[in-house]
């Protein structure tokens, strides 16, 4: 900051000096969280009293089956000696293999994550194009019956326990009526039948012009996505009612009105243009959200993404598993950060 | 001051002393607050809560642990048993009343830690700045950056299962948004004349942060709570239906749920009673977070 | 039937007209079995390791082993598989088998005699947690070239004491005799771990079923086998899906979206079998249902206090509520269907009882904690305990956490009491003897994780030695007698509150025939399943 406000002498260099620099500490910001996020993960996994080497070897083993697999973890060494290790290997793009089902973490993930991503997208999707002009008409129409309704559609949306509303809507909507598709990704022979491109089944079916299959995923999907869509829209669309709120009262709106500009174009051109940069910051942090991984809409709906990956592999002292998720979660959650205070520096004229 | 009316004292334009001023604008709030109906609403239900725990005994017409294995999944409205009976034959009508006292006792804990901490925290950065900042501010980070109920569960399977150590795992879980928030504010906050003159006067930053620039977040800070409250409950309810909340026989809501999913197809009101009296709960805590956000937050108030 | 279930019946009625083409009944391919079931257990596929329920499932479609059961006739006992016959020796100690001529790998390679003595060497060389269902003859390491030794057509095990035939052949059908196509095998060794590594996730086998895909938590999907020797299976494909929830297993068996339904609870087991098209197919399995007490613990310890347990649980009120159809009443640690099993059920709830045990032993206001496991129906019998023990004063404080917390703790003897389930591991009355009535060393030193009696500090009262010469007992019938001698010492003194034994609850669509899990011997099998 106090750089970009130091009168301009060498007009050429200095911006790009700038520019390097907090990129340089952007990254150094990323690092530091993310080795933090690590650390923390780590020692939580070894402090945790649930026992990795059971959970491999298993109930029954002998006790000599039991020394040799804690020796083959590493257990035996100190705590920074096996985070030093798996640093190391962090680095090189290895997390380990899973401790239960002996495959690359990275493997699982990209199996995994796929699921999570196409139904996060899709449920906030949902989310903006349903919150954002309800938002924005429920602000326009201040305390009218069309905001009351919004404000009750939304609050009931921050109430609900989503996985009393899945089991329900599963039952009613798949059970009694068979309106869509059951719990899990695609109907069993479905399966495999479009190669894994992006391990987005609504994108790989597309690409193989597939319309089946892409029916059947869409038949799957709609409902966790409408579950997912409709606990976004409640965040975005109160979000977007409170910076509309503020925009019309503010000097410009009125002098725009008084200037005799159409109610349309006040609202459109000016207030919500306006409200661009935050909408942005909230819809990633909504975006983020549900890209951890709704662990219980996923179990009820059979969703193998990376929220019920992780759970499961936490509550059965999976280490690596657990790790391998959680970097990735954070990463793209301290990215998405990023990214929306970059758009809030470059749009926003008062931080400029 | 006599002739004045108590009404007319709290509405007044001149105050008298800096207590005068708070109360006043304290009634400015409430009437604000009282103009909206949803929001009345919401406290309504809060208060009929409260009421619920306090004399829970008194309503509860069974005793919410005794089991008649004999009477189980009797269907709502059945004799004796108005929301009918669970799996090992208890009263649910019983257990939701008791179990208003779990919820409470969670939602109370949670909403005195996790603000407090992210107060503590936020302040202490945004007004000490520099490394301090930084390295507080990174810690903040990391713990917003995991997987919320991940690390709720993370802490709850280290800690143990149990009521307390949900409502420490959620807490933990809930305290990074407070604490960036308190952090903006301080920063908006210390660079005003105000806190420069009362600098000048010769106040420590003890005394400047604990009694000026607290007292300045705090109503930002309520609202936000109020508004999470219902996420906490869904929190505390979720951990509840994944085994890791309260222990059994308790009757904590999320807990019943977990217990009654297993009969929703035939025997819907065993989870779903729970449910509703979550939903009604959280609902009442969005329409009254939702109204004091009116009341008390003068971008969008007091139009 | 309540007035919401009519309602939204008569919802889907009125719009089932509406829209009959979206609500039409799916159906599964006529070659394909379709299977809901939580697999999230299955930690490897290696016959030398994997040791959990849906692991043991695909290994016995993939793995034929020496001798083997069939699915169709499961009480006759273990049969012919890759050995065609055997023979004893005269001293008891060594079994020669002849092995079955023109049976072939999926990969194509012939199954020799070699691959077998490679398998079963290789089980004990690697050392996994199952090894001791092979170990518990003598075989070790060092000696297993003089132990198992193949010759021409001919594979000669040799036992260090003369056991039971039935015991060491009952042992072979467990998962861990599945026999591996070594050559393919070796092909993947990996610095010599003889392919264990690549056995997690792959198959060399010889059965039914070969692997096409596991995905863990998601899905296992089977291909048949068209030369298998028993004829070609008629499922062409098997898909077994991860299915947590037992309401979702059941809508989508209700649906017809899958063939089979396998982990429904009593309530959905009740309202699917009401449904067209559906049947429940009910098989007795071997996993018992019982509480203990640490003998550590300085008032659970006393006889009168452990017998006065086993008059404090509600044994008819659970199993004709919330364990409804899916457990029986069974009070000794061999299963039924197993060798010298007993149905002798000498206790019920008797509070009275128990007070006046209890009273004996001058206990009065005990405080105690459980564990169990997160998981529905044990938490349940747990407060149903907790209920009954309130009644004589006891207070006890239940603790659920993961499988694996609970386990930890129990196996360190740091559990007053632990509620839990015990599956025997191979169909001889020797699996569950040798870890309910056998504990040699009672010290902590002795560190004996394994034994149930000693995680419990149960010395046995000389139960162990009966034990061990019950193994080596040659006459069936005699030894028979000498297991339901020890279980009838054991029901009485013996810290262990053995409730119920359970029975799976298949729910299937209704043109599935053959279907089997197995019974209380062994595990799931799709090659005689037909549609």
């Amino acid at each position: 900051m106090a750089l970009a406000e130091r009168p301009t002498e060498g007009r050429r260099s200095a911006p790009l000096i700038h520019w390097i620099k907090s990129i340089l500490k952007t990254l150094g910001t990323i690092a530091i969280t993310m080795l933090g996020l690590l650390f923390v993960t780590f020692i939580i996994g070894r402090v945790m009293p649930i026992d990795p080497v059971l959970a491999i070897v298993g109930e029954r083993a002998s006790q000599s089956t039991y020394d040799a697999v804690y020796q083959q973890l590493g257990l035996d060494k100190p705590l920074l000696v096996q985070f030093g290790y798996y640093l190391w290997d962090v680095l090189h793009g290895d997390f380990g293999d899973s401790l239960l089902n002996a495959r690359p973490v990275s493997e699982d993930i990209a199996r995994v994550f796929p699921a999570t991503l196409e139904l996060a997208t899709l449920g906030v999707l949902i989310g903006i194009f349903l919150g954002v002009p309800l938002g924005v008409i429920a602000a326009v129409k201040r305390g009218s019956w069309i905001d009351q309704i919004a404000r009750v559609v939304a609050l009931v949306g921050y109430s609900m326990p989503i996985f009393w509303l899945g089991l329900m809507g599963l039952l009613v909507f798949y059970g009694i009526l068979g309106w869509v598709g059951g719990p899990g990704r695609l109907d069993i022979f479905y399966e495999d039948l479009v190669p894994t491109r992006t391990g987005l089944i609504l994108l790989d079916s597309a690409l193989a012009q597939d319309w089946d299959v892409f029916r059947n995923a869409l038949s799957h999907i709609i409902l966790p996505a409408a579950l997912l869509g409709y606990y976004s829209l409640a965040y975005i669309s109160r979000m977007t009612r409170s910076f509309m709120l503020e925009q019309l009262s503010a000097e410009y709106v009125i002098t725009a009105r008084v200037k005799g500009l159409s109610e349309r174009q006040v609202i459109w051109r000016h207030a919500f243009k306006n409200i661009r940069v935050q909408l942005i910051t909230v819809i990633a942090l909504s975006y983020a959200n549900l890209l951890e991984g709704s662990v219980l809409t996923e179990i009820i709906f059979s969703w193998p993404g990376i929220g019920s990956y992780i759970t499961t592999a936490l509550l059965s002292a999976d280490m690596n598993a657990v790790l391998g998720g959680t970097v990735v979660v954070g990463l793209i959650f301290i990215c998405l950060n990023i990214f929306s205070d970059l758009l809030y520096r470059f749009f926003d004229p008062r931080s400029k | 001051m006599s002739d004045m009316t108590l009404r007319q004292w709290l509405l007044t334009d001149e105050p008298t002393s800096r207590r005068h001023a708070r109360l006043a604008s304290f009634y400015k709030g409430w009437l604000t607050l009282r103009s909206n109906s949803m929001a009345m609403v919401g406290l309504a239900i809060l208060v009929i809560l409260v009421l619920t725990a306090l004399f829970a005994p008194f309503l509860a017409p069974h005793d919410p642990f005794v089991q008649s294995l004999s009477s189980r999944l009797l269907p709502i409205g059945a004799e004796g048993h108005l929301l009918g009976t669970d799996s090992l034959g208890r009263d649910i009508l019983s257990r939701l009343i008791f179990g208003a006292r779990i919820t409470l006792y969670i939602v109370a804990l949670v909403a005195l830690i996790a603000p407090i901490a992210g107060l503590l925290v936020g302040t202490v950065a945004g007004y000490v700045g520099g490394w301090t900042d930084v390295i507080l501010m990174r810690i903040t980070d990391i713990f917003l950056a995991f997987p919320r109920l991940v690390l709720a569960l993370a802490f709850v399977a280290a800690l143990g299962a149990g009521i307390e150590n949900a409502v420490l795992a959620i807490s933990l879980t809930a305290w990074p948004p407070y604490a960036r928030m308190a952090r903006a504010e301080t920063l908006t906050i210390r660079s005003t004349d105000y806190i420069n003159a009362i600098r000048l006067q010769g106040a420590g930053p003890f005394r400047i942060i604990t009694r000026h620039i607290w007292p300045l977040c705090i109503s930002s800070l309520i609202v936000r709570v109020t508004l999470d409250m219902a996420g906490i409950i869904l929190a505390a309810a979720g951990l509840g239906f994944l085994g890791l909340g309260a222990q059994p026989p308790s009757p904590e809501w999320g807990a019943m749920i977990s217990e009654g999913r297993r009969f929703i197809l035939d025997h819907w009101w065993v989870a779903t009673v729970p449910g509703l009296a979550i939903f009604t709960v959280s609902l009442a805590f969005n329409l009254l977070g939702d109204g004091l956000r009116d009341a008390l937050d003068p971008k969008d108030g007091g139009q | 039937m309540n007035a919401f279930n009519r309602l939204l019946t008569g919802a889907a009625l009125g719009l089932a007209l509406a829209v009959t083409s979206t609500s039409a009944m799916a159906e599964t391919p006529p070659n394909m079995l379709v299977i809901a079931h939580r697999i999230d257990d299955i930690t490897t596929l290696d016959p030398a390791e994997s040791f959990e329920f849906a692991g043991s499932d695909v290994s016995r479609n993939v793995y034929q082993k020496l001798v083997n059961f069939d699915p169709l006739n499961l009480d006759a006992g273990y049969q012919p598989d890759i050995a065609e016959s055997w023979d004893v020796s005269e001293d008891g100690k060594s079994i020669t088998f002849n092995i079955r001529e023109g049976l072939t790998f999926h990969s194509g390679n012939p199954v020799t005699a070699e691959d077998v003595e490679f398998s079963l060497r290789r089980a004990i060389i690697l050392n996994k947690t199952p090894a001791f269902i092979l170990t518990q003859f003598g075989f070790t390491p060092e000696n297993i070239e003089e132990t198992i030794v193949a010759d021409g057509n001919t594979l000669t095990i040799t036992t260090d004491k003369p056991y039971a035939t039935s015991f060491v052949l009952n042992c072979l059908t467990a998962t861990i005799g599945g026999i591996v196509d070594k050559k393919t095998v070796m092909e993947h060794d990996k610095d010599g771990d003889l392919g264990n590594e690549w056995l997690k996730t792959n198959t060399a086998g010889s059965g039914a079923y070969s692997l096409v895909s596991w995905k863990p938590n998601e899905s296992v999907t089977l291909k048949s086998n068209p030369d298998f020797y028993l004829g070609a299976p008629a499922m062409e494909r098997v898909v077994v899906r991860h299915v947590q929830e037992s309401a979702s297993q059941r809508l989508l068996l209700e649906r017809g979206d899958i063939d089979v339904a396998r982990n429904l609870n009593p309530e959905d087991v009740a309202g699917a079998s009401s449904v067209d098209g559906v049947k429940i197919a009910d098989e007795l399995k071997g996993r018992l249902m019982y509480v203990s007490l640490s003998q550590k613990h300085p008032e659970l310890s006393k006889p009168q206090v452990r017998q006065a347990f086993k008059y404090l649980v509600d044994y008819e009120g659970m199993r004709d509520s919330f364990l409804k159809g899916q457990y029986t009443i069974h009070q000794n640690f061999l299963p039924q269907t197993y060798l010298g099993a007993s149905d002798e059920t000498p206790f019920s709830f008797d509070v009275e009882k128990a007070k006046a045990l209890l009273d004996e032993a001058g206990v009065s206001g005990l405080e105690i904690e459980v564990g169990v496991r997160e998981a529905q129906e044990r938490i349940e019998i747990a407060q149903s305990l907790q209920n009954a023990l309130s009644q004589v004063g006891i207070t006890m404080n239940i603790t659920v956490g993961t499988a694996k917390q609970i386990l930890a703790r129990y196996r360190a003897r740091e559990l007053d009491v632990y509620l839990g389930a015990w599956g025997p591991d191979y169909p001889d009355p020797q699996t569950n003897a040798g870890t309910f009535a056998y504990n040699p060393d009672n010290s902590d030193e002795a560190n004996a994780t394994g034994l149930l009696a000693w995680r419990n500090s149960w010395d046995t009262g000389g139960l162990t030695e009966k034990t061990d010469a019950a193994v080596v007992e040659n006459d069936t019938a005699k030894r028979a007698d000498m297991y339901k001698e020890i279980q009838a010492e054991f029901r009485e003194t013996s810290p262990f509150v053995i409730m119920f034994q359970q029975i799976e609850q298949s729910a299937l669509r209704e043109n599935v025939t053959n279907f089997s899990t197995g019974q209380a011997i062994t595990s799931a099998s799709y090659w005689q399943v037909t549609k």
